[in-house]
């Protein structure tokens, strides 16, 4: 059961990942990327990962896609046929040197630690969402207060750089 | 996580800072635009605040926040130093942003939310905190490279820093998560006791470190990550080009040394030959470019990348002395450079910045003061005897012998003396010709109170340099939890 889902959702993500590459519209590019999100979502929630399923979504599909999609209005990309007809040698080439080095890594790694038994505890565990919520104001209190203040920046600093000069001061 | 408050009172510098960029923010829309400079002296005390505060945490060691945060005195020396330098940095940046008329109260703000990023970065137990750090940082310099928005080489500059970081960034943190991926933990104790493993070794850790390497060697813009450096530090406001030459590179290199030193000491034999390469290549580049330059900015922008060769020397051996060289080393350059680019700001001619070498023609004639600190200064970055510079580079140059590596203290040598000609260009230029151009040195009272802190310690470092060498070798000690 898990392996068909996982070949309906690994099979869905290439093919929807090579149609972002393959359509010249942008727009359906965009789309294309909306349906890889989607089923990246969907591999997440075949992995129990349920929280990191939703963060996908409304990061990926609901923020950096439509921040795309607007840039791809404002600018009113034209486009001409429906595909691109072919990539140059050095892009493929570049790809599949990419491949190999990656298969290469993750071939010639073992993993640790050994994936060591899933304990079974006897009171019933919380969700992944509970629990990334506990440790996230517990252990990593820290980090996520800076955090906070990086988006504080990010808030000022693009205001600072986008307004003129104010005249009525 | 049991809270307690000693999490509190350890990072109380941080909340200082935070705090008052925060009611920075506030005054900002408060303040009438007459009195902007008072908002400058605000950031100086704030930074005073919290350097009482990090003074008071002096010669402690300890994990904050489950370990994902460290006070220790490695992390201590390098806030005191950027405290130090943000300090210098506002001072002359009271009457520079008015001329410019960018006097934005956010630029006080990002300044000190800067420092933040930094002393995150320095005292950072693990790599997400250290990224967080990084980030931080970046953010507000994209800003601060930005401000001069009417000017077109500034914008380029912020928007090329904005995407040449971004790239870093995102190279940095896949970096983070192989080595998480091989190890399962992203704190530095935990992934030193995983390299120190000798099976760890695998081809997936050893890419996570060349990773990061990138990451770091793109903040300290060593030689193959270099690109960014010259544009960026002409196109911005001067002040903000010093402060990021200065600080900015010192917290980086913090950083550097404590992922590389505890992180992946136990390997080191993997990387030190790529920290050779790197620091070789810098000093290449950074000397024999910065010869062509005619913009004093870029050719302070090579030497700072040469300057980053010679520093990454000391990261060759973990030992004190190595530990000692690059202490002293960061604290010197950090001096010498913001004067000098203090010097460069004040230059102004007919209204705009001068900062041709050509506009340093002949300054002894015309403000025999601003010429002398000058010399000071070039003399110390090209490491003259009577300077700090020259000390700095003394003991880097013998700890590298002690590492073993005698021929790259040879190379540096050479490279420093090839860098001396450049330096003594502009000496030249401002004592042996006549003047030409109206350049005139605008001074305020604060420049003034800026160049004599940094102008009288390089002096002092290079003369006696006792009770900073005491200083740095009480702060010798990098905490493990």
């Amino acid at each position: 059961m898990q392996l068909a889902m996982f070949s309906y959702f690994g099979s869905a993500i290439l093919i929807s990942a090579l149609f972002v590459l393959y359509f010249r519209n942008p727009i359906y590019s965009a789309m294309s990327l909306l349906a890889m999100f989607m089923h990246i979502a969907g591999l997440y929630v075949i992995l129990e990962a349920e929280f990191l399923a939703g963060v996908q979504l409304l990061v990926y599909a609901g923020a950096i896609l439509v921040l795309y999609l607007f840039v791809v209005m404002l600018l009113n990309v034209e486009s001409r046929g429906r595909f691109i007809q072919r990539q140059t040698p050095i892009v493929v080439g570049v790809g599949i040197l990419a491949v190999v080095e990656i298969s290469l890594l993750i071939l010639r790694t073992r993993f640790y630690p050994e994936l060591p038994p899933i304990p079974h505890p006897g009171v019933e565990t919380l969700g992944n969402t509970e629990t990334i919520g506990m440790v996230l104001y517990t252990q990593y209190l820290f980090p996520f207060e800076i955090a906070s203040l990086v988006l504080l920046i990010a808030l000022v600093g693009a205001i600072v750089l986008a307004k003129g000069k104010l005249k009525f001061r | 996580m049991s809270f307690s408050a000693v999490n509190i009172l350890g990072t109380m510098p941080e909340i200082y800072l935070t705090f008052f960029g925060c009611v920075l923010l506030i005054l900002e829309t408060i303040v009438p635009k007459e009195k902007r400079s008072w908002l400058g002296y605000f950031t100086i005390l704030a930074l005073v605040f919290a350097m009482i505060a990090s003074i008071g945490l002096n010669g402690k060691g300890l994990p904050l926040y489950s370990g994902l945060y460290i006070i220790d005195p490695f992390s201590n020396f390098f806030k005191i130093t950027i405290y130090v330098g943000a300090i210098i940095t506002v001072l002359f940046s009271l009457p520079y942003l008015e001329q410019e008329d960018i006097h934005h109260g956010e630029y006080y703000a990002f300044i000190l939310f800067s420092v933040v990023g930094m002393m995150v970065m320095v005292s950072a137990g693990d790599l997400i905190t250290l990224f967080l750090g990084i980030e931080l940082m970046s953010l507000c310099f994209y800003v601060l490279v930005g401000l001069k928005r009417e000017s077109h080489r500034a914008v380029e500059a912020s928007f090329k820093y904005f995407l040449l970081g971004a790239f870093s960034a995102a190279i940095f943190l896949f970096g983070i998560s192989f080595l998480y991926g091989a190890s399962g933990t992203e704190t530095i104790s935990g992934l030193a006791a995983f390299i120190s493993n000798p099976g760890s070794l695998k081809p997936i850790v050893i890419a996570g470190m060349i990773l990061t390497l990138v990451g770091f060697t793109f903040k300290v813009s060593a030689v193959p990550f270099h690109m960014w450096t010259p544009d960026v530090y002409e196109g911005a406001p001067t002040v903000v080009t010093g402060f990021m030459a200065a600080a900015s590179k010192i917290a980086a290199f913090a950083v550097f040394l404590r992922v590389f030193w505890v992180a992946f000491s136990g390997n080191r034999h993997e990387w030190d030959i790529l920290i050779v390469l790197i620091s070789i290549l810098s000093m290449a580049v950074g000397n024999v470019v910065a010869l062509l330059q005619t913009n004093i900015k870029r050719m302070l922008a090579y030497s700072s990348i040469g300057h980053a060769g010679y520093a990454l020397m000391a990261l060759l051996l973990p030992n004190r002395e190595s530990l000692f060289a690059l202490l002293f080393y960061v604290f010197a350059y950090m001096f010498m450079t913001l004067g000098a680019f203090g010097i460069v700001l004040m230059m102004r001619k007919k209204g705009v910045e001068g900062e041709e070498i050509s506009d340093f023609v002949g300054l002894h004639k015309r403000h025999p003061l601003a010429a002398f600190m000058m010399l000071i200064f070039m003399f110390s970055l090209a490491g003259i005897p009577p300077f700090g510079g020259f000390l700095a580079k003394f003991y880097i140059f013998y700890a590298v012998v002690h590492a073993g590596y005698v021929w790259l203290a040879v190379v540096g040598i050479i490279f420093a003396a090839i860098g001396a000609y450049y330096y003594l260009k502009v000496v030249m230029a401002m004592y042996m010709r006549e003047p030409e151009e109206s350049v005139e040195v605008h001074m305020t009272p604060m420049g003034k109170i800026g160049l004599a802190l940094t102008a009288g310690t390089t002096l002092i470092l290079g003369i006696y340099p006792a009770p900073f060498v005491e200083y740095i070798k009480s702060s010798l000690a990098l905490f493990v939890p």
